[in-house]
């Protein structure tokens, strides 16, 4: 149920932003759901048509990019990609890492009309 | 703006604020159709040509570049309308905003008034049945006498947590979430205005009951707790990692049960320090009371943090 919440915040997000810039209508949204972020997409894309009904992001295109873990290796000291919080490092095979990027969650762009 | 073709394309960024439209020569040819020419950012020149809209074929597009490459491999920097009078031109907006951005605002707020007020505040979170409201009514009987403290509520339905702490002398507020499976921040906010604040108090906020949503959302609290039971899997933190990600304290329940079960401590811990290394881990049972002098020194310690200033949040 909290990909409720996540698309209602993003319809908010992309509403607002669309009136700012003076749109009548949303014709494509474009989104960041990181990798290692605990949303599922396709319930976000179910949640995000229900939302949306009724404001200016009705019936737009949503496109979901989907951003890899990153993460900081403590014992490496380098930036390596991570598949999931549970893997380690796959240079040095430890679990001493830091999460940098890969669960994020942006509205990134709106194509309007 | 240009008129003919409808491409400016002026991207709007978050701020609102229009920013500076891309070079961009024309060359219109009445009402047959026009020429025009695009350079990108990295010098790119791209040249097209479109058909007039009212020429019966269709808008024509005719592309020449300046430089050769696969069209495939690029995209174009720029938005136009191939449908002249037809309708009005499409714009991108630049976003880069955070979908969780409203609760972080929340969040934000909430921090900031534990901190004016000196409040330890713990969010507290596990699956159901992990003993979460037990440990609290423990926690408020056995130290009810050593510091101010209130407690917040969530479940879907029902106040009878709430009722539970209630009946130590303690203030709580019960938040129904409804179909909700988590707390959000603005309850939060909503729900210390309905209990107030004690100068230098502890406020415990028992989340619904889920070791998936409450990762998500950021309440504002001082400290996160995550509750994990002898009953439970010994792999839970690999099932469920980025609740373990977030928990500031591990606290493993229920260990006076050990004896007639096959959990082991140790492995729990281990996994939950893969995914997050160095994670202060409680043992405890808050039915019989073992290991509870742990915790509470653990809050001891965060409750003089609060005071002193020192601790104004996680994040």
């Amino acid at each position: 149920m909290h990909e409720l919440a996540l698309s209602q915040g993003i319809v908010d997000v992309v509403c607002r932003q669309a009136e700012t810039g003076g749109a009548c209508r949303v014709l494509r949204v474009r989104i960041a759901i990181g990798a290692l972020s605990s949303v599922a997409p396709n319930a976000i894309e179910f949640c995000f048509d229900a939302v949306s009904r009724g404001t200016l992001a009705e019936g737009a295109r949503l496109e979901i990019d989907r951003p890899p873990g990153r993460a900081h290796c403590l014992s490496c000291e380098t930036v390596v990609t991570i598949a999931g919080r549970e893997c380690p490092c796959p240079l040095c095979g430890e679990h001493r890492w830091v999460l940098v990027g890969g669960d994020d969650l942006r509205v990134l762009e709106l194509e309007v009309a | 703006m240009c008129g003919v073709c409808g491409c400016s394309g002026i991207p709007v960024d978050g701020t609102g604020e229009e920013t500076a439209p891309p070079r961009h020569g024309h060359h219109h040819e009445g009402d047959q159709g026009h020429e025009h020419e695009h350079v990108g950012p990295d010098g790119t020149v791209h040249r097209h040509r479109h058909g007039g809209g009212g020429g019966g074929g269709g808008p024509g597009h005719d592309h020449h570049h300046a430089v050769t490459h696969p069209h495939s491999d690029h995209h174009h920097d720029h938005h136009h309308d191939h449908h002249r009078g037809e309708g009005p031109a499409t714009r991108l907006l630049r976003v880069e905003q955070d979908i969780l951005a409203k609760n972080n605002a929340y969040a934000a707020t909430n921090r900031a008034l534990f901190a004016a007020a000196g409040v330890f505040s713990v969010n507290l979170m596990s699956s159901p049945g992990a003993g979460k409201t037990t440990l609290l009514v423990r926690t408020l009987t056995d130290l009810k006498d050593r510091f101010p403290a209130a407690v917040i509520e969530g479940d879907q339905q029902t106040s009878m947590d709430a009722d539970r702490i209630r009946a130590t002398g303690t203030p709580a507020v019960q938040v129904n979430t409804g179909t909700g499976c988590h707390l959000d921040a603005l309850m939060v906010t909503r729900a210390v205005g309905r209990l107030g604040l004690a100068v230098e108090s502890v406020l415990f906020i028992e989340n619904v009951g889920n070791l998936v949503c409450p990762a998500g959302f950021d309440l504002g609290q001082t400290r996160r707790v995550v509750v994990l039971s002898t009953t439970e899997g010994e792999d839970k933190p690999l099932k469920y990692p980025n609740m373990i990600a977030a928990a500031d304290l591990l606290v493993v329940n229920k260990i006076d049960l050990l004896p007639h079960l096959t959990f082991d401590v140790g492995r729990l811990v281990d996994y939950a320090r893969r995914i997050k290394p160095g994670l202060e881990v409680v043992e405890l049972s808050a039915s019989t009371g073992v290991g509870l002098d742990r915790w509470y020194q653990w809050l001891e310690t965060g409750i003089a943090a609060a005071r002193s200033g020192r601790d104004t949040g996680d994040r």
